[in-house]
Parts: structure tokens; C-alpha cells; sequence
């Protein structure tokens, strides 16, 4: 087995009292797409950090390619999306990528070529000239990863990159992710849209106040963690209600919200009752990763 | 790498923002230290004839030249950098990529000191226009004091924003420290008319030493000690740097 492309053993990381991240193993192997999954606060941004040598450990083991992660010189083969927008406001689309590439080491010469491709990669092309500041969110965050391209990087690390997009500006987001990872690039992905893990991410990892709850495959976790089928019952009910609907049928479910999410091997008997409740909604579907995401990090706010 | 093109590439980045903006700011560049010159210099000069010997015009060309640098790079160092520090994430983007710390303070600090020698070099032309040259065989190394003189002011004003939690903190280190320095250090008149303590002060200040250097390079007063000048310049320079680094660390990194 080849060695992983970033391993994690006892990772600690305290803010004053507060202990962020909680002594976590991992591996990634290379050629992946690996999901950083968890509420806000769990640590996710944390982790990233540290990888990059921009927040010191406090304790435990932490390595990139190999050798201890944080080092200047291992920043040469990694591109970083983060999570917070820093377009160089006082320059254009392209001036960014070729002014991003010369803290790389990289002429404006020899990003000639390649900027062009990223900008059209990217679907910037058209945009090549203007101000960062007269994008829109979508174009902005792939200007963002064309510019985490410019070094042509082996890791490519994304902190929530399609947060606060519209559906098609995430749905392109996908799409080219999915062709990074076809071209044997490693990412690393956080992201708080289950469908986005689901489809692109091979290996979850689901982290809950600094410590890894979960870890496995989309399919794995989903079968490992809920029932295969899920009634979502909504409308104008109250607890009281549900408890009669789903009486002594011994149904495990989360109430989020005004929700109830009931999961089963198998929903008919379930089904048939919620027919007897005219201001019942339901809706029944096959379980997904959302489910198991709530089922793991609990029902209420974690913050 | 090496670090000497990590931190030009800081460097270049802050140059290529400029250049946008150039012309704008050469008009203040050339403007400001013309009218100083021209009104303080004439002005005043007519009145008060020569200071330590030779003419006011040149005694404060040599002055405001230094006054100048430290003013062009301390600005740098606190607003601009403060700016890209923490408004636009600059520095926040450039950690994502091999630069570090002191890869990003050393191209700040040279940039600032760069800008000293622009605005030095605009002053230096309208001071040889007014008449406020007189020896132009040495009159030339100046220039290289200037630059000298803005990495110190540099390195002190990036102490400064390192600690700095907002805006408002610099207005403490222009009244307490810049201004001071500006009417203390013999920009204006010689600090020998000073009371002996407040001297005693003066001498340990980087902008005295700057003014002992640059007056003496561009009038006929003799030059004396030039390397203690050079020396001060340079360990304020030096020690700036390296408590910047540290501070910058200690904020960013955590
Ligand atoms: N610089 C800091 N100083 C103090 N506490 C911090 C700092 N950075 C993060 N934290 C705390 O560490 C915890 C983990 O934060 P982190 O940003 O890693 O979470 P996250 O999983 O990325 O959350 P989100 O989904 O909101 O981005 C949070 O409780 C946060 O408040
Ligand atoms: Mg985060």
C-alpha cells in the first residue's frame, strides 16, 4: 500500500480552555476525495489550518507527504480554497491567478499558458479583466480554485467551497471537482451540504466537537449508521400526535426542527397510518447522508 | 525557493498595486516637499538667513528629506499593512503558499522602504530646483540613506500594527513617537539648541541619525561619525525586523 498523503495521530488543538480539535487519527491516501464533514465549530477549518502550518499543534502527530505537516516548502504542491474570500481585491481576475503564482515562484512567462486554461477551466474567460470586486459569488469562488490551481498542486484542500451558492454555480463547482480528481489530483473537502459529500467525496470523515464520530464511504455510513428507508413527517402535528401515530410500531426517530424523521427496514405499516391523519405531511424516501449526519451530531444546535 | 524571491515576490505584488496608482501619487510626491520647500524654505528663509552656517533652504531640504522618509514608510507599515492584513486577507493568502512570516514582513518592510525612496528621490529633484543642494558630488548617497532610513521607520511601524487592534491605535504612535521625532530630531534646527537632557534624547532616536547622515551628504557642513549613524539605522532596522516577525507570528498563528 502506498504511503497516505496526509496522516493525522493524536492530533490535540486547544484555544485557551477550549479544546477544538480532540485527539483524532486519520489517514488520507492519495488520489482521493476525502470529506471533512461536522457542524460548525466541530473543527473542520481548525484541522485545515494546522495541515497548512498556519495554527501550531498543541499535541499529537500531523504530517503532509510524509514529513511534519506546517512546512513552507510542502506549500509548493497544495492549492488552498478557504473558507473565507481573499481575492486580491486591487487586481483583476487575471492578475490574481499571475500575481497568486509568483509567491509561487512562478514568471508571469511561464503562467502565460496556464492561466488562460484556468480562466477557461473556470469559466472566467470572458471575465479575464475584471475587478474581483464586480463578480458574483459563484465566479468568485471559482476564481478561487483557479487560483489554488496555478501551482499545478498534487493536494487541493477546500474549506466549504460552494457555501452560499446558487444551484447551477454549485452544480459547475462539482462538475470540475469531479475532473480535478479524475486528473489524480488528492482533495480534501469541507462542506455542510450532504448531497456535495454524497457525490463527491470517497471517504467521510464526520467530526462533532473536535472528535471524528464517523468515517467511511457515503454507502457505508449510510448503511451502517440508519435504516434504509425514511418517512419525514411534518404539518400540523406535536409531539403528542406523533407519539399516537407511531405508537407501539417501536420506530427509532430524530425530531429536528418541526420535523419528525422516522427510519424503518420498512415504512408500510407506517405508511398506511399516516393515510388516517389528514393534517399529516409525509414524505417517504431511501436514506441519505443528511440522515445519518443528523442521527450522529444530535437533534439540537451544537453551538 | 529562496528567500531572498519570496520576499521580492511581497515586494512585486505591493509594486504592481502601485503602479496602478502611480501618477496620482507622484503628484504628492513631488507636490507636498515643493510647497514645504518653497513656503518654509523661502518663506522662513528669507527671514531667518542661514542655520548653522548655511542656508535655511538647504538646511531644511536636508531635513524634510528625512522627515519624508520616515513618514512615507511608517505610513506603509501601519495603515497600508494593516489594511492588507486584516481587510483584505492578503497576508491570510499568502500563508496558503510556500511564503512565511518572514518571507511577508521582509517584502513589506522593503516595499515600505522603497516607497521612502520614491518619494526621497521627488524630494531630492525639487530640493537641487529650489537650491537646496549644495554639494552634488555626495548629494547622491544620499539616496541610499533614505532607503536605509525608511526600512528602519518600516520595521517600526510593522512593530507597531503587529500589536495593533485597530485603526485608531497608530494615532498613539504619531503623537507619541512620529511627531515627536519630526520637531525633535533636527528636521527644522539644529537640536544642539536644545536643552542638554532633551539632546541626551534626541541622539537616541533613528530620525537624528538619518538627519546626521543626509545633512552632511547634501550641504558643506562636515560629516562626523557617519558609521554610528549608519550603525543606529541599521540595529533599529535589524531589531524592528525581528520583533516584527515574532509579533506576527504570535497574531497569526494560532
Ligand atoms: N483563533 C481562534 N481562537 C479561539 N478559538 C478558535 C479560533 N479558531 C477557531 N476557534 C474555535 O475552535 C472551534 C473549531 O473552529 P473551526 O473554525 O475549526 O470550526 P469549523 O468546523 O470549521 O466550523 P464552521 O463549519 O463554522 O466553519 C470553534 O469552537 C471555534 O470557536
Ligand atoms: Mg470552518
Amino acid at each position: 500500500m502506498t504511503n497516505p498523503v496526509v496522516s493525522a495521530k493524536g492530533l490535540y488543538k486547544r484555544f485557551g480552555e477550549h479544546v477544538a480539535v480532540s485527539g483524532v487519527d486519520f489517514d488520507i491516501p492519495a488520489g482521493i476525495c476525502f470529506g471533512i464533514l461536522g457542524p460548525n465549530g466541530a473543527g473542520k477549518t481548525t484541522l485545515i489550518r494546522m495541515l497548512l502550518g498556519m495554527a501550531p499543534l498543541t499535541s499529537g502527530e500531523y504530517t503532509l507527504f510524509g514529513e511534519s505537516a506546517g512546512v513552507a516548502e510542502q506549500r509548493q504542491r497544495v492549492g488552498v480554497v478557504p473558507q473565507m474570500d481573499n481575492l486580491d481585491p486591487d487586481f483583476s481576475v487575471s492578475e490574481n491567478l499571475f500575481v497568486y503564482a509568483s509567491y509561487f515562484g512562478l514568471s508571469r512567462l511561464q503562467m502565460q499558458g496556464k492561466v488562460n486554461e484556468l480562466l477557461s477551466f473556470s469559466e472566467l474567460s470572458g471575465r479575464s479583466s475584471s475587478q474581483v470586486a464586480n463578480l458574483s459569488g459563484g465566479m468568485r469562488r471559482r476564481l478561487m480554485i483557479a487560483r489554488a490551481l496555478v501551482n499545478d498542486p498534487d493536494v487541493v484542500v477546500l474549506d466549504e467551497p460552494t457555501t452560499g451558492l446558487d444551484p447551477q454555480a454549485r452544480h459547475i463547482i462539482w462538475q470540475r471537482l469531479r475532473e480535478l480528481k479524475r486528473s489524480g489530483k488528492t482533495l480534501i473537502l469541507t462542506t455542510h451540504y450532504m448531497e456535495e459529500a454524497e457525490q463527491l467525496c470517497d471517504d467521510i470523515m464526520i467530526l462533532n466537537q473536535g472528535r471524528i464520530i464517523a468515517r467511511g464511504s457515503p454507502r457505508i455510513l449510510i448503511g451502517k449508521h440508519v435504516e434504509p428507508e425514511v418517512v419525514e413527517l411534518r404539518g400540523e402535528v406535536s409531539q403528542p400526535d406523533v407519539d399516537a401515530l407511531l405508537g407501539e410500531l417501536n420506530i427509532d426517530y430524530e425530531h429536528v426542527g418541526d420535523s419528525w424523521f422516522c427510519y424503518l427496514d420498512d415504512a408500510r405499516p407506517l405508511l398506511e397510518r399516516c393515510t388516517g391523519f389528514p393534517k399529516l405531511n409525509f414524505v417517504h424516501r431511501p436514506a441519505n447522508l443528511e440522515d445519518v449526519f443528523l442521527k450522529l451530531t444530535g437533534r439540537e444546535l451544537s453551538e | 525557493m529562496m528567500q531572498l524571491s519570496r520576499m521580492l515576490a511581497v515586494w512585486h505584488r505591493n509594486f504592481l498595486v502601485w503602479r496602478k496608482l502611480a501618477a496620482a501619487s507622484m503628484v504628492g510626491n513631488f507636490g507636498d516637499p515643493f510647497l514645504y520647500l518653497l513656503g518654509l524654505g523661502y518663506g522662513l528663509g528669507m527671514y531667518i538667513g542661514e542655520m548653522s552656517g548655511i542656508p535655511y533652504m538647504a538646511f531644511l531640504a536636508s531635513g524634510i528629506l528625512c522627515s519624508s522618509a520616515m513618514n512615507t514608510a511608517t505610513f506603509e507599515a501601519t495603515y497600508s499593512v494593516f489594511t492588507r492584513m486584516t481587510q483584505q486577507f492578503t497576508w491570510e493568502g499568502m500563508l496558503a503558499t510556500p511564503l512565511s512570516i518572514p518571507d511577508i514582513v521582509a517584502g513589506e518592510m522593503l516595499w515600505a522602504g522603497t516607497k521612502s525612496l520614491i518619494a526621497g528621490t521627488a524630494i531630492f529633484i525639487v530640493a537641487g530646483l529650489l537650491g537646496g543642494i549644495q554639494s552634488w558630488d555626495t548629494a547622491i548617497l544620499a539616496l541610499p540613506v533614505v532607503l536605509l532610513t525608511g526600512l528602519c521607520f518600516a520595521s517600526l511601524g510593522l512593530v507597531v500594527c503587529m500589536l495593533s487592534p485597530s485603526y485608531d491605535f497608530f494615532l498613539y504612535y504619531f503623537t507619541l513617537a512620529v511627531t515627536p521625532m519630526f520637531l525633535f530630531c533636527g528636521v527644522f534646527y539644529p537640536i544642539t539648541t536644545l536643552p542638554e537632557p532633551v539632546q541626551m534624547f534626541a541622539q537616541a532616536l533613528p530620525l537624528t541619525h538619518a538627519v546626521d547622515l543626509i545633512r552632511p551628504l547634501l550641504t558643506e557642513l562636515p560629516l562626523q561619525a557617519a558609521w554610528l549613524h549608519i550603525g543606529v539605522l541599521t540595529a533599529y532596522s535589524a531589531g524592528g525586523y525581528a520583533l516584527a516577525v515574532r509579533l506576527a507570528r504570535r497574531r497569526l498563528l494560532k
